[in-house]
This record gives C-alpha cells, sequence and structure tokens, in this order.
C-alpha cells in the first residue's frame, strides 16, 4: 500500500522531470526526498547540495561548491528549479512567507521575503505545501514575496522574461497554472483524496477539467528507493502523517 | 605596521547611537556574537541595523537597540523563526526595509564599489516594491531596454564580522565551507571590526582563499575564543543548539539577568555552568 507522503515525493521528484542539468533545491522533508528520487532514477543530471555550501552526488561526496553568493548567481542565471515552501499561496500563484496581518504591524511576523523575489523572477519556482488548507490557499496573500503570474504581468516583460511556475504539490494533489488566464488547476489527485475535497480545503475556486486523473502509481524500484535507501528513518510520515 | 588589536569594549566605544551597523554572518551562522554582546552592555542605541538576520537581530531587538532594519529574513536557522525579532516587529518597535536576499548582496557590492545602486532582475512584482516606496527602477540603456530594480547602496558606517583566525594587521581567514559576505560587509563600511576565534602570527600554508578579509578594509581586530556562541563557527564548533533553544524560550529580561549582565568572560563562565547544570 502507498502511503499519502509517497505519492507527495512521487509528485515532488515529477517536478524535475526533464529539467537537465539544473540545481535542485528542495526546500522541506518530501521535496527534498522527491529530488533525491528524480536524480536517482530519472533525472541523473540533477544537481543537489548537502544544504550547506556543497554541491553533493548521491553518496553526499562533494562535486562542487557553491556558497550562498554563488548560488545566488545560480538562481539570476536560471539553472536552478527551487520547490519553495508557501505559508500563504493564491490562485496566480503569489507566494507569502514574510507575515501574516497588515505589513505594518504584522499579526504574526515570519521569515521575511528571503530569495522568494529573485527565485520567481529567474528560475522556475515550484511549492510544496504539506497542510492543504483554506489558511494556506487564499484568495489574496498578505505579502507578496513569490511573484504570481498576474503581478508578473502587471510589472512588465523584465518580470516576465524568466518567470514560470512549474507545480504547486499539496498534501491532497497536483495542481498548475497552464490555463489561459493562468489561475491554478487541479492536475491530479492523490488516490483517496476527491476534487470536492480539495475544492473545499482551497480559498478560491480551482479550474479543473471534469475528470481529474489520481497522482501516478511509483514503480516498485521508486517505492524501494524511498522506502530503503533514501528515507530508511520514514522522515516523510512526519511531514505528511498517513 | 599598525598593530590593530583591540578589546570588544574598545570596538564599542568607537560606535555611536544612530549610526548604521553591518552585521556579518547569516542565520544563526558565524555572527559576530561577542561584539553583538558587549554593544548590549553599551549605551549605544538607535541604529540602523544591516544584517542576514539571526540571533544578533533578536538579541539588538529585544534590548531595544534598533530604530531600522535592513534585511531580507530574521532565523535561528534551526528554530526557523526568531522569537525575539518576532516579537518587536509584532509590536512595531523599529522600522523595517524589508528585501529580497539577492536584493541585499547587490546592495553591499555596490557599497564596497563605491556605486549608488546595481540593477537587478528582483523585486519587481513583489510587494518588496510597495513596503519600499523608496525603491527606484533602472532602464537598461542598451537595445534590450529591460527594466531592473536599482538597488541602492548598503554604505554602513561600521561593519561587525567574525572569522575563525586574523592577524594584528586585520586580515581574516576563514575555515568553513562559506565566506557568507563578511568581505563584503566590511568593504561597504566606513571602518570594520574582526573578532576572530584565534590571533595568529602569520596563516603558514594556509589556501590563500580562505584569506577572506583584508587587513586594508579593517580598523579593528578582536580576538574572542568562542565569540560567536551560540551560533556556528565551523570547524572551530558547531551551534550550540541545547542553548539557543535555552534563549529562544526563555523570557527576555530572565534570560538577559543570567547570561548578559557582565562581560564576555562572564557570559562564557555562565554558559558553561548552565551546561554542566543541565549535563
Amino acid at each position: 500500500m502507498t502511503s499519502r507522503a509517497e505519492y507527495c515525493v512521487l509528485a515532488c521528484a515529477d517536478t524535475w522531470r526533464d529539467n537537465g542539468e539544473v540545481l535542485a533545491s528542495p526546500m522541506g522533508t518530501v521535496p527534498a526526498i522527491g529530488a533525491r528520487l528524480a536524480k536517482r532514477t530519472f533525472s541523473p543530471d540533477l544537481l543537489l547540495t548537502d544544504g550547506e555550501a556543497l554541491l553533493v552526488g548521491l553518496d553526499g561526496r562533494a562535486e562542487g561548491w557553491l556558497p550562498y553568493r554563488q548560488h545566488l548567481a545560480m538562481v539570476t542565471g536560471g539553472r536552478r528549479h527551487v520547490m519553495m515552501g508557501a505559508s500563504q499561496l493564491d490562485r496566480f500563484g503569489n507566494q507569502n512567507i514574510s507575515c501574516i496581518g497588515d505589513w505594518e504591524r504584522p499579526s504574526r511576523q515570519l521569515l521575511g521575503v528571503r530569495g522568494a523575489p529573485v527565485n520567481t523572477l529567474n528560475n522556475p519556482t515550484s511549492y510544496w505545501v504539506p497542510k492543504h488548507s483554506r489558511r494556506v490557499f487564499v484568495e489574496k496573500v498578505d505579502m507578496v514575496c513569490g511573484v504570481g503570474y498576474d503581478s508578473a504581468a502587471a510589472a512588465g516583460p523584465s518580470a516576465t522574461r524568466y518567470h514560470r511556475l512549474p507545480r504547486v504539490v499539496s498534501d491532497l494533489g497536483v495542481f498548475d497554472f497552464a490555463t489561459p488566464d493562468h489561475t491554478m488547476r487541479l492536475v491530479s489527485l492523490h488516490p483517496g483524496v476527491t476534487a470536492e475535497e480539495v475544492q473545499d480545503a482551497t480559498g478560491f475556486p480551482l479550474a479543473r477539467a471534469d475528470e481529474v486523473p489520481y497522482t501516478r502509481e511509483p514503480t516498485a524500484e521508486e517505492l524501494r528507493l524511498i522506502r530503503e535507501v533514501i528515507d530508511p528513518q520514514g522522515l516523510r510520515d512526519r511531514e505528511v502523517p498517513a | 605596521m599598525t598593530d590593530k588589536t583591540m578589546t570588544p569594549e574598545d570596538v564599542v566605544a568607537r560606535l555611536r547611537s544612530g549610526m548604521t551597523l553591518g552585521i556579518g554572518g547569516w542565520g544563526s551562522r558565524r555572527k559576530p556574537m561577542a561584539l553583538v554582546r558587549a554593544l548590549l552592555r553599551s549605551d549605544v542605541t538607535d541604529l540602523t541595523v544591516v544584517s542576514y538576520g539571526g540571533p544578533d537581530v533578536g538579541l539588538l531587538a529585544a534590548a531595544g537597540k534598533i530604530r531600522r532594519l535592513v534585511t531580507a529574513f530574521v532565523t535561528l536557522d534551526s528554530i526557523p523563526l526568531e522569537p525575539h525579532f518576532r516579537a518587536a516587529r509584532q509590536v512595531g518597535a523599529f522600522e523595517l526595509s524589508e528585501v529580497d536576499e539577492a536584493m541585499f548582496m547587490w546592495g553591499l557590492r555596490a557599497a564596497a564599489n563605491r556605486l549608488p545602486f546595481l540593477p537587478v532582475r528582483a523585486g519587481l512584482g513583489s510587494d518588496v516594491m510597495r513596503v519600499n516606496p523608496e525603491l527606484r527602477t533602472v532602464t537598461s540603456p542598451y537595445e534590450d531596454g529591460e527594466t531592473f530594480v536599482a538597488m541602492p547602496a548598503l554604505r554602513m558606517d561600521a561593519a561587525l564580522v567574525h572569522v575563525n583566525r586574523a592577524d594584528r594587521l586585520g586580515n581574516g581567514q576563514y575555515l568553513g565551507p562559506d565566506p557568507y559576505f563578511d568581505d563584503l560587509f566590511c568593504e561597504a563600511a566606513d571602518s570594520a571590526y574582526v573578532s576572530c576565534e584565534e590571533l595568529v602570527a602569520d596563516f603558514g600554508t594556509a589556501a590563500p582563499q580562505s584569506l577572506l578579509v583584508k587587513r586594508h578594509a579593517v580598523t579593528g581586530v578582536v580576538a574572542t575564543p568562542h565569540g560567536a556562541h551560540f551560533t556556528s563557527c565551523v570547524p572551530d564548533y558547531d551551534r550550540d543548539e541545547a542553548f539557543q533553544k535555552l534563549y529562544a524560550t526563555t523570557p527576555w529580561p530572565e534570560f538577559a539577568a543570567r547570561f548578559l549582565h557582565g562581560d564576555e568572560k562572564s557570559y562564557q563562565s555562565a554558559v558553561q555552568t548552565w551546561h554542566e547544570e543541565n549535563a
């Protein structure tokens, strides 16, 4: 029986499919397992970091040096696909990790914008949301950190030139923005989830086809890699409980 | 040759209320904490702090030393949200200039290169432009005609950084994996003060690329063994996670009373006592 966390790992891994020789920057446990699964299987050319200043192979051995200043150059050079978290995300893919409430005097101060503004204008940026709810998927984010499609379009050609938000993966399903007006669309449901459930947990109307497919099943080898090689301690289940 | 060694108190004696102060390191990593602690003991206040923020920001915010903060984030890394920074922000205790990580870096580079600004493809379309209404854009003078954010130079009155080794002349060496932006902080400031784990007579057979900070950009050198505590200063030591957790969960007056009442030596000894009690 494949667990919900394992479908999430697969969906995250598929985000880096056919990306070629770029840095996979996963933020969060499930995306980190997904990036390693992608590199072990269908995307062997991916670059990975140790989470600090090194580029590492699957065995953890260094193959390059990537301190923050060079990491930022990799962002602006575009040879990177990051999967960020989101405290809030709206239908056009605007993301907030800075604060909740009025910026002048927030009710909850969070991290700050971090690199979300530069990421979204320069390299493909996907999002991972471990707990899909109306608190996260909101009508309007309180602070635009990661730039969504409507905000990029309003800011002009320099903002849209390299702007791309390929995927959003949550514990309920997979989403993209491949609609005529770039609003979020339900691409697949993790098995056991209904489209109504997803819509109920989302604070704006989701685009979706009449028949939404399920997130793909893992191969036997993918399951073995997740369970025995990449995450034998089951850290994935802590981020997405069964 | 000029011997630039001084004490943390000497450094703080050269700082004034109202100054713009850059602090090196990143998050809860290689922060010049002994110098920050000396600053906490002084009456210097009303500071504009420029930092990739960690507990340096949390401590200064809790002590009411900050008038304005320039940052892209404040975090303790293993504890994602900095509690004292959050508390101060949520009561509107200081002004904030919130910019993106790359914008911040280009601001340092502009200052180090004596340029008024540098163009960056970041910030456009985000609320960084809304919350920093003074930010301007610049149009490429070439055929592309693209528009970028003109990130203003982050010029500072003084910078504080911490490295693994330094000599008396002000040359600083880092031995960890990441230089962060410490050399840029020094070059972007009118005065820079480098604290170090160990003062050395020379750097022996050191890999030359580890000699990060150059003496022409340094005003003072301070030997402060364990001076980055409780942030990490690898390979000399990792972050003191247990103590960081204590910092993040103890009410500020209680923490300050136990650990910050005396000088650096009494801080280090209070930390040691706390560890012995909790061993």
